[in-house]
């Protein structure tokens, strides 16, 4: 049984069409990132999840019952913000107390149950304070306690780490890839940051434009992206798209399927070729890129179509210098005209 | 307040010019506007004869007198100049016309006729608590006291829930009509209060509530002003704060009540200043709704007590001073709060 299933979602705001005929489903203690570039509509669709937001059509099914009339608190989802939204007249104990409060828990229950959620969390010593008092990551934190105590069927979470600064992102993705195996409960998280997906996801859901490009593990999502929108979102640096125009002599030899338009190579599955090999390409330096253990290295091909190529170790390129590189079938995606992928025999 | 404020000077050491132009400037406006206040305490404790006086006094002065033997009555001392005598205090027994009638405290049984313009009163300084204390005693001030201070709290009560209940609904729901309810609410500060007088009047009498501080309290209970004040703050409150009682099972109500209501503090403390300054200093309304003298506000009684041959100054004086008091107070202790209210709509 799916604890979510959306059918058919659809979503207008007057005139404008933001999501088109949306189909997924989520399993019981999955961590499924919903990502995208921004206004493709993940976040509509997370508080539609929510109940925040009705769809204009389709249906929303948690634990196989029906719930698109039943209330945003009803539904058993927990919602972190963006922003946090914590109470900022309250302390951090009411904060977590209020959702409690609100459903008529007796005071010692309440506080068994907020005590709990904030030693798994390591706020004990914050209880007292108000969310002006506590900086980012200590407000993430109370956050996210503010939906443990609830003990909801779903976690909601709507970019929660975009508000940090770089190095505690890092942390916090850690915490709470942490934090959904001690709990073991099914968390939806919307992010634009792929490399967030990449790392915390169970499944990922590649938004664009309000329809789904692609559903997977990221090892799916990686080794065989559905479209070059996928390829080119997924896997950072981006992957180099080569038109069919600039394969060079002998590249047919990579068994090329029929309509082929497009190549897709990423640039950490270049090869150092020797020169005179059949089907390699051959790549005048524009600059390099020093990164500690890699270099980046920018050129273009003959025909002037640029690409990037990730190499470990020092730089030992000049620029103007010509590099002969292979790839391996395995690793080189063909794309149709309508940027599809072709399914490719392996060799 | 801040103290060390009132010290700032430019000059370091000796004071600027400019220094010496901005407190002779602030000298000047504060005897200008607080001079007459102070005058008016001061007066409030001078008995009529004094108030009469001329040339006017600051302080109150009031004419000694003396018990002397052989009349009922405490008697008026007089400092006498008499041609080849020294001048002497006597006690004036009577006076008729230009001529007065003294005598000497010491020889109470000779009289002797003085012209008043030999005679000068002889004051003390005398502070007329009796000013204060007839008012309770002999006019009924205690209930005129309580009618004003039950209105101000209970209106301004009434006036902050359902000013701003109208408010959270305005500004945090989505319905149709929405802007046009609140032009509504708007486009009735622009009639003037006096057209609707005679209307208010008949809703009133029709609904029972003449001669019943209730009269006074309702009609206006709902103020436009109010309205736009606490709506514009609470549309500052973010949204995502509501979501997310909503999604911790809170009621609407709930919301409003724990959520929006202490959020909205600040503007609810300059809502409540003004409701006071308002609801204390009212006239017109408690005017055409209170007749019977009981249920009179401390400004109906002000108003009341000027007579139209004969105005006892003393007593509507003092009264006066108690009509202003409270509504200082309230300033004096809540003032930091109009700064801070107002700043923080602006910065949040």
């Amino acid at each position: 049984m799916s604890l979510l299933k959306l059918r058919a979602i659809d979503k207008s705001f007057d005139q404008t069409h933001v999501i088109h005929g949306v189909n997924l489903d989520v399993q019981q203690g999955e961590f499924v990132v919903l990502v995208g570039p921004s206004g493709c509509g993940k976040s509509t669709l997370l508080r539609i999840i929510a109940g925040l937001d009705s769809p204009t059509s389709g249906d929303v099914w948690i634990e196989d019952q029906r719930v698109n009339d039943v209330s945003a608190a009803d539904r058993g989802c927990a919602m972190v913000f963006q922003s946090y939204a914590l109470y900022p007249h309250m302390s951090v104990y009411a904060n977590m107390a209020f959702a409690l409060e609100n459903i008529g828990e007796s005071r010692s229950e309440i506080e068994r149950k907020v005590r709990e959620a904030a030693s798994i969390l390591k706020l004990d010593a914050l209880l007292d304070r108000r969310p002006t008092q506590l900086s980012g990551g200590q407000r993430q934190r109370v956050a996210i306690g503010r939906a443990i105590v609830r003990n909801p069927k779903l976690f909601l979470f709507d970019e929660p780490l975009s508000n940090l600064d770089a190095e505690l992102r890092v942390s916090m993705r850690a915490e709470l890839r942490d934090l959904h195996r001690r709990l073991g409960s099914t968390m939806i998280y919307v992010t634009h940051d792929q490399v967030e997906a990449m790392s915390m996801a169970d499944q990922i859901v590649v938004l664009r434009a309000g329809r789904i490009e692609q559903v997977g593990s990221p090892q799916a999502l990686y080794n065989q992206p559905a479209n070059t929108f996928v390829a080119g979102f997924i896997g950072s640096p981006r992957m180099n798209f080569i038109p069919i125009s600039s394969f060079p002599e002998g590249a047919n030899a990579l068994n090329w399927p029929v309509g082929t338009h497009t190549m897709g190579v990423r640039p950490e599955h270049w090869e150092q070729a020797q020169a005179q090999d059949q089907g390699t390409w051959s790549m005048t330096v524009q600059s390099v890129e020093y990164l500690g253990g890699q270099q980046l290295i920018q050129g273009h091909l003959p025909c002037h179509t640029r690409i990037e190529v990730l190499g470990a170790g020092e730089p030992r390129v000049h620029i103007g210098e010509q590099l002969s590189l292979q790839v391996k079938a395995s690793q080189a995606h063909a794309f149709d005209a309508q940027g599809f992928r072709l399914p490719r025999s392996l060799l | 307040m801040n103290m060390s404020m009132l010290s700032v000077t430019r000059g370091r050491k000796r004071l600027h010019w400019t220094d010496v132009l901005s407190y002779v400037y602030l000298l000047v406006g504060l005897i200008t506007l607080f001079g007459p206040v102070l005058w008016l305490v001061m007066s409030s404790f001078k008995t009529e004869a004094a108030l009469g006086m001329y040339p006017p006094s600051f302080l109150p002065y009031a004419q000694k007198s003396l018990v002397v033997t052989g009349h009922d009555q405490p008697l008026p001392l007089f400092l006498v100049h008499q041609d080849g005598q020294a001048p002497r205090a006597m006690a004036q027994v009577g006076r008729i016309g230009l001529m007065a009638t003294m005598v000497d405290p010491a020889q109470p049984d000779v009289t002797v006729q003085v012209p008043i313009q030999q005679r000068i009163p002889i004051t003390e300084l005398a502070f007329a608590w009796g000013n204060y204390a007839d008012l309770f005693q002999k006019f009924n001030f205690g209930r005129f006291l309580w009618n004003s201070v039950f209105i101000t709290v209970v209106a301004t009560l009434l006036t902050l829930l359902f000013n701003s209940m109208a408010a959270f609904a305005l500004s945090k729901y989505q319905f149709k009509g929405r802007k046009a309810v609140f032009m509504l609410i708007i486009s009735t500060l622009m009639i003037p209060p006096t057209i609707i007088l005679v209307p208010v009047f008949l809703v009133i009498n029709g609904a029972g509530l003449l001669n019943s501080l209730w009269g006074v309290i309702l009609p206006a209970v709902a103020t436009p002003t109010g309205v736009f004040l606490l709506r514009q703050y609470m549309l500052s409150i973010p949204d995502e704060l509501l979501e997310a009682a909503r999604m911790d099972h809170a009621s609407e109500w709930r919301i409003y009540w724990r959520i929006v209501l202490p959020l909205s503090a600040p503007a609810l403390a300059v809502l409540a200043i003004f409701s006071v300054m308002w609801r204390w200093n009212d006239f017109l309304l408690p005017l055409i709704v209170l007749s019977r003298n009981e249920f009179f506000t401390l400004q109906l009684a002000l108003n009341a007590f000027q007579g139209e041959l004969n105005t006892q100054w003393n007593y509507l004086l003092a009264m006066t001073v108690i009509t202003l008091l409270p509504v200082t107070l309230v300033f004096a202790f809540l003032q930091r709060h109009i700064t801070t209210g107002i700043a923080n709509a602006g910065v949040k």
